[in-house]
């Protein structure tokens, strides 16, 4: 197994202010807007950016979720392992608010669909956006395109793209990894 | 990832303590999806399940439904008294009868202990046991660990009383293995002629004396006295029971410390357990209610993600 650094932590920052401020751009204040991180791995990614828009570019108020889409998956039974479930975290109404999706990695869109399904148990949103932080390019099995993309990658159907954060693996390096 | 040892839930009897643990945590994701605006997730819109209830039951049986509905299954509805099986019809007949219709699960309740065992051995489906007789009735002794868990954190280490009808009742038998599966002691309360006869073996503490039972445990699961079972006569009068087992506030209130009341239900209000107690804050039989359907649901759904599409 080998692997290649895709992106390094400095990379990564500089991707997330971009990202940070083109979300601005759109949303202004805010005050209509959600974010919503995917589970299991783009809460990491969601939690990253909403602090950096506290903090860093004073926005405040910023509505945080975290979306669990296990039960609305379309491989239910299909695959070896068994789907395991994660927290869902949504304390506020997403009526009529701007969603924004957040994921780590495009890939095949399958997840993002699921995503789609399981937010109108919460009721129906005003519009839906999707930022992520690496764009899988030619491998979409659905016609899924992210609103914002850190960087856009071509890798064969092997290769994996794997996101690592500080949080959890204790670096912040994204890797193109060969099996 | 783990899943469950088994592929049916037939009694906790064959289940073991990550089988339990990985039901409450997936329990805990469908409790937070009950709640929501809109109750109900795609998972199992290719599963079909029929509940075959051989005998009566409300609660139950809705709570089963409205846990496979809650899921997107596909649900049929069969009970004993409108069927064929007054025509003579065998179970397995009628069982396999009802998977040619190309059933994936089997939700069954029925008079005769091990009717659930039997019919595993037997058909191609996945079967839950929704009580067999007076042996075992595993959701409803999870979703009473659960609410357990819910109220005190852990179940480990707790001490639970089970009062009333042991004899006949599957509720006891099947609280005994899980809450012990999990680290409880358990004690089961009752008069002499309701309590079987070798209890003791299973690893319980036995007690006749209400108020020394109640001073010992921090839950009490009062259970009604199941008279359409009785043959014979197991005390004198529904009064003199009341007087020596039944709960009211004024024995709560004389207790050293606030135990926790539960009720599988049905209640019969003013027998075992009075109206202002069963109405109290102690007392958790709602939630249990409510419980059961994210119990359920977790169970249906791991159970059905090991059946190969």
């Amino acid at each position: 197994m080998s692997q290649k650094v895709l992106l390094n932590a400095k990379a990564i920052n500089i991707i997330l202010h971009r990202l940070a401020c083109q979300l601005i751009e759109n949303h202004n204040d805010f005050s209509n807007t959600v974010l919503i991180g995917l589970q299991p791995r783009g809460k990491f990614l969601a939690n990253r950016l909403a602090e950096m828009l506290t903090t860093e570019y004073k926005i405040k108020n910023i509505k945080l979720g975290h979306l669990d889409i296990t039960f609305y998956r379309d491989d239910f039974r299909r695959g070896e392992k068994i789907l395991e479930a994660n927290t869902t975290d949504i304390d506020f109404i997403v009526e009529d608010k701007n969603i924004v999706f957040i994921d780590d990695v495009l890939y095949t869109g399958r997840s993002i669909r699921a995503a789609l399904t399981a937010i109108q148990s919460f009721g129906r949103p005003n519009e839906i956006e999707l930022l992520t932080l690496i764009d899988r390019r030619f491998s979409r099995h659905l016609p899924i395109q992210p609103n914002y993309r850190g960087r856009q990658v071509d890798a064969i159907n092997e290769e994996k793209v794997k996101v690592n954060w500080v949080e959890n693996e204790g670096e912040d390096a994204v890797y193109l990894v060969n099996s | 990832m783990s899943e469950l040892s088994v592929n049916h839930l037939l009694g906790i009897k064959y289940l073991n303590k990550k089988d339990i643990q990985l039901i409450f945590e997936t329990a805990d994701h469908f409790k937070e999806v009950i709640n929501r605006p809109i109750k109900k997730v795609p998972s199992l819109r290719d599963i079909t399940i029929a509940n075959l209830f051989f005998e009566n039951s409300t609660r139950t049986k809705l709570s089963f439904e409205l846990a496979e509905k809650r899921l997107s299954a596909d649900v049929i509805n069969f009970s004993a008294s409108q069927s064929s099986v007054k025509k003579g019809e065998t179970l397995i007949d009628t069982v396999n009868n009802i998977l040619s219709m190309k059933v994936d699960m089997v939700v069954m309740r029925h008079p005769n202990p091990g009717a659930g065992v039997f019919l595993s051995k037997h058909v191609n489906a996945s079967i839950i046991n929704a009580g067999d007789g007076a042996h075992e009735h595993p959701t409803q002794a999870l979703l009473d660990s659960y609410s357990i868990r819910e109220r005190l954190g852990d179940v480990k280490g707790k001490n639970v009383v089970i009062v009333g009808d042991i004899l006949h009742s599957r509720v006891a038998l099947s609280n005994i293995y899980a809450l012990q599966l999990q680290g409880a002691n358990v004690m089961v309360c009752g008069p002499k002629t309701l309590l079987p006869k070798y209890i003791k073996e299973l690893g319980v503490k036995v007690e006749t004396n209400l108020r020394k039972a109640l001073n010992w445990c921090d839950v009490a699961n009062m259970l009604r006295v199941q008279n359409e079972r009785m043959d014979i006569s197991y005390f004198p009068s529904t009064r003199e029971y009341t007087q020596q087992y039944g709960v009211n506030k004024a024995l709560l209130n004389s207790l050293d410390k606030e135990i926790i009341i539960m009720h599988p239900g049905p209640i019969n209000r003013g027998v075992e357990i009075t109206s202002d107690v069963a109405d109290s804050d102690q007392a958790i039989i709602l939630d249990q209610v409510q419980n059961g359907v994210a119990v359920r649901m977790a169970v249906i759904y791991l159970l059905a993600s090991k059946i190969k599409h």
